[in-house]
């Protein structure tokens, strides 16, 4: 391993980085999660937080968050699989990423049109005797969406972890008499878990906050801590109310963060069990 | 690994095809002599000489790319540098606390952020304008770059680092010719999607820009409120044609330089 | 490691490019003047070319930064960091900016336009003698709708009609507190500013049995979605309803005679100004009839500039729903700010309004 100094090196970009733009607004959040509309020091608004309003709200977040990662996850594993066997593989993968380029807002606003009452999907449904049906403003809508906005982050780290596998241990195990099933759940699996966390993190913690979505596409059907805290900030202007829920957000991540962390200690046990 | 069969190219289809129904929607509406993105007129191409009439509308366009650019090299390459030092870490309490911290920007929704950084750049005293915008999208973007790299540190087995030590390489070539050749992928993951996190973002960019400095995503949105013209969407075509285009010459590009070495490592 | 320096590399040089091509583009747009003002106003709410006219006249180059929200303008101002020099919040958050001590008051000797400015729309409770303010555009809140889509004759004279049984999932809301429980109050014939408990109660009751009628309840997407006829119905801005109307023509819009809210977008200079003599040139040369009347054509939102009116095509001056006269502007009432606990209270009843949707 390399001498201390570098290693001191590459901590200090990071390490700046963590205590001036996470650090801080983490100080300041607590902070102001502290004072009450009019400024005063308090710990109502930590009280307000567990009334039924937030809690339901909490638990609606998690529920919606799960799911959107659920569907993720099993789109996107297939996904990266079969696209590491593809000829051009690394293009397939930037292809996969140049969607997510497009402007968010203009994205949603195509898939009002495509979920609409005249959009294309109801004129298919309409052609094959189904009928116009209500889309729009629904949770099948909304996942929809949201599983979409996040399975490019959630393909390329399962794709970076499926393609590096080596071949010889998946031949290994089906000379061995391993049926795909097995080789897929006691081989490639584990060996993949590592990107399949990565991808889990960065679609079930950015899901828990979603809000732009919950308006356009489910209609405020759908509420979530997110929307709570942008409505704090940008319409009552309670922002030691909305600095609150963002606290209890970031709690919420570090435990989420405790469950799923790396258990191994580090590079070498991973290595081992090659 | 095995060929494709027929149902898997079917579920790549059906996957690409969905990823690029909106964009399709939205190129297909730019022809719209209507105006809007319904009940298609007739075909027209003034929604693109409108964008080629709009200075301004370009100088923001090239604004954005330029700080999705500058923004996603920099963030990736502190993030490796974090991901590095995170591995580093022996302590496993260390370890997760500093990984926890890193996810913190993650969670947080965008108006805190934006709220929390423009608190911390008038109290500095940054210039709004390019630079705080600059800065803001490095500062949220290093956490996607942690993960996209980490994952692949992780599953580099330690003999492979020893066995170059023990052919005499030094720290630093441990670095540039096993680590992060390694890790490549990881690395090239971070930096598009630290792309896509810039050029999406809206909330934080509107609190922290000023002096009539503006990226895509702000002006989109502060026209949501009379409705969106389709100029923006005969750009957004340009510039989804204009990606595809470099993509592939890049691709072509690179291919044709590295086939040889691919060949070798294989 | 070599092809990621090569990328770094190209990252590197085009951004230069652009970086380059940038400032060549800003050296041919905008003219040389150091004599600048900031201005600060929402998105798609000003004729451009207005902005260069004025650079001609006056040697004043115009920085022109857009917004969405008015509270979020109002952090930004708050602030500072960007010397905004006009800014056009709504009034509600006029009253407010003027308490936190965010604006500064106009010199009116050296806005002599302001003659244009029909009188119905000066001196107002939220700014007593325009000390901050000038009138910008004004509008009201109603129901916009498509006879094509209801099938039906529904003429919408009361907010009652609403909640209409035969209006299941055909009501779109505009996501904004002071507008639903604004409607709410108004079915029941209470005030818009009440902070009666009693009556905020029997308002949320009252919207609570609206829920099987709501078909969604969305930001400014409800233009989108009445122009591509995704929904019948929509309590909303009468300015938003014109930018509907403009596109989609069987659209037609209705202010109940209960009552309903009056709204100004106003011009103010925030206390971030550096410019203030610009500032009021700019305000001045706003006020302008032949410049009002060009803006107001462009924006399509009514102007309160009287001299401009009669510059303009009198069937879009006439039009009663957007032009209403005195009569029906007897029943409309402008929002007051509330002060933070009641526009708290406010919008925890409109978010629990909208959790009992699901």
């Amino acid at each position: 391993m390399q001498n201390k100094s570098t290693k001191a090196l590459y901590l200090i970009p990071y390490g700046a980085w963590i205590l001036l733009f996470v650090v801080a607004p983490i100080a300041l959040v607590v902070y102001y999660s502290l004072f009450d509309i009019h400024g005063d020091f308090t710990f109502s608004n930590y009280k307000a937080f567990f009334s039924s309003v937030y809690l339901e709200l909490t638990l609606s977040s998690f529920w919606y968050a799960f799911l959107i990662t659920l569907f993720s996850l099993l789109i996107s594993y297939p996904t990266a699989y079969f696209l590491t066997k593809t000829k051009h593989k690394q293009l397939w993968l930037l292809l996969i990423i140049i969607p997510s380029w497009i402007n968010l807002l203009l994205k949603t606003y195509a898939f009002i049109g495509i979920f609409g009452q005249y959009g294309p999907i109801n004129a298919f449904f309409a052609a094959i005797g189904i009928g116009s049906t209500q889309l729009l403003f629904t949770d099948f809508s909304f996942i929809f969406v949201s599983v979409y906005i996040f399975i490019p982050f959630m393909i390329l780290p399962i794709f970076n972890a499926i393609d590096r596998l080596n071949p010889a241990l998946i031949d290994a195990s089906r000379d061995l008499g391993a049926s795909p099933w097995t080789t897929f759940r006691r081989v490639i699996l584990p060996l993949t878990m590592n990107g399949v966390k990565s991808g889990i993190q960065v679609t079930f913690i950015p899901a828990l906050s979603l809000f732009m979505i919950t308006r356009l596409i489910a209609g405020n059907k759908v509420i979530t801590l997110g929307t709570a805290i942008e409505q704090q900030f940008l319409v009552t202007q309670n922002w030691g109310m909305g600095s609150t829920i963002a606290v209890f957000l970031i709690l919420f991540m570090f435990i989420i963060m405790l469950f799923t962390g790396q258990k191994e200690k580090g590079g070498a046990s991973v290595g081992k069990t090659k | 690994m095995g060929k494709q069969s027929n149902a898997q190219k079917l579920f790549l289809a059906l996957v690409f095809i969905i990823l690029y129904a909106p964009i399709f929607f939205l190129i297909f509406y730019s022809f719209n002599s209507n105006g809007t993105m319904s009940s298609f007129e007739s075909f027209t191409w003034e929604h693109y000489a409108a964008v080629f009439d709009d200075t301004r509308l370009i100088m923001i366009v090239l604004n954005t790319v330029i700080v999705a650019l500058l923004s996603a090299l920099i963030s990736t390459a502190i993030g490796v540098l974090g991901a590095l030092a995170i591995v580093y870490l022996k302590n496993r309490k260390l370890r997760n606390t500093l990984l926890s911290l890193n996810n913190v920007l993650i969670v947080s929704p965008d108006v805190i952020i934006g709220a929390s950084f423009l608190i911390l750049f008038t109290a500095v005293g940054v210039r709004l304008g390019f630079a705080s915008v600059l800065i803001s999208h490095i500062a949220f973007s290093v956490p996607i770059v942690v993960l996209m790299v980490l994952p692949k540190l992780l599953e580099m087995s330690d003999s492979l680092i020893d066995a170059a030590r023990d052919l005499g390489a030094s720290g630093r070539d441990v670095l540039t010719r096993v680590i992060i050749p390694y890790i490549k992928p990881g690395i090239f993951a971070g930096f598009f999607l630290a792309l896509t996190y810039s050029l999406d973002d809206f909330a934080v960019t509107f609190f922290v820009t000023g002096n009539g400095f503006s990226t895509l995503s702000v002006e989109i949105y502060s026209m949501a409120r009379a409705g969106i013209s389709l100029t923006i969407n005969a750009l957004s075509g340009l510039i989804f044609i204009v990606t595809i285009g470099l993509v592939l010459v890049y691709y072509a590009l690179n291919r044709r330089n590295r086939t040889p070495v691919t060949g070798v490592k294989k | 490691m070599k092809d990621i320096i090569r990328a770094s590399v190209a990252v590197i040089v085009v951004s230069a490019l652009l970086l380059y091509i940038n400032s060549q583009l800003g050296k041919t747009s905008g003219s040389t003047g150091s004599d600048t003002i900031t201005v600060y106003n929402w998105g798609e709410y000003l004729d451009p070319e207005l902005l260069n006219q004025f650079t001609e006249e006056t040697g004043i180059r115009v920085i022109y930064e857009t917004f969405d929200s008015n509270e979020a303008m109002m952090t930004k101002v708050e602030q500072g960091g960007t010397s905004y020099d006009v800014a056009m919040p709504s009034e509600y958050m006029i009253e407010k900016m003027k308490e936190d001590d965010l604006l500064i008051p106009l010199d009116h000797s050296k806005i002599p336009n302001l003659k244009n400015i029909d009188p119905y729309f000066l001196d107002l409770p939220f700014d007593p003698g325009n000390e901050y303010s000038v009138p910008y555009f004004w509008g009201t809140v109603g129901i916009a709708f498509n006879p094509d889509l209801l099938g039906k004759d529904f003429d919408f004279t009361s907010w009652e009609d609403l909640w209409s049984p035969e209006l299941r999932q055909q009501v779109i809301l505009v996501d904004s507190a002071r507008e639903v429980i604004g409607m709410g109050l108004n079915s029941l014939g209470y005030s818009l500013n009440s902070t009666d408990e009693a009556e905020l109660d029997a308002a949320s009751a009252k919207l609570d049995e609206l829920t099987p009628n709501v078909k969604a309840i969305i930001g400014d997407e409800i233009v989108e979605m009445m122009r591509r006829n995704e929904a019948a119905i929509a309590l909303t801005w009468s300015g938003q309803a014109l930018d509907m109307m403009y596109i989609n023509e069987s659209i037609d819009f209705a202010v109940p005679e209960e009552g309903s809210n009056l709204w100004f977008d106003n011009m103010i200079i925030p206390k971030t100004a550096a410019n203030v003599d610009g500032a009021h040139q700019f305000i001045n040369f706003m006020l302008d009839a032949e410049v009002a009347a060009q803006n107001a054509d462009w924006v399509g939102y009514s102007t309160p500039n009287a001299a401009g009116l009669e510059l303009m095509d009198p069937e879009v001056t006439g039009d009663e729903r957007f032009y209403p006269d005195e009569e029906i502007r007897e029943r409309l009432e402008v929002y007051r700010n509330l002060g933070p606990e009641m526009t708290g209270e406010y919008n925890e009843r409109f978010l629990r309004f909208k959790m009992g949707m699901n």
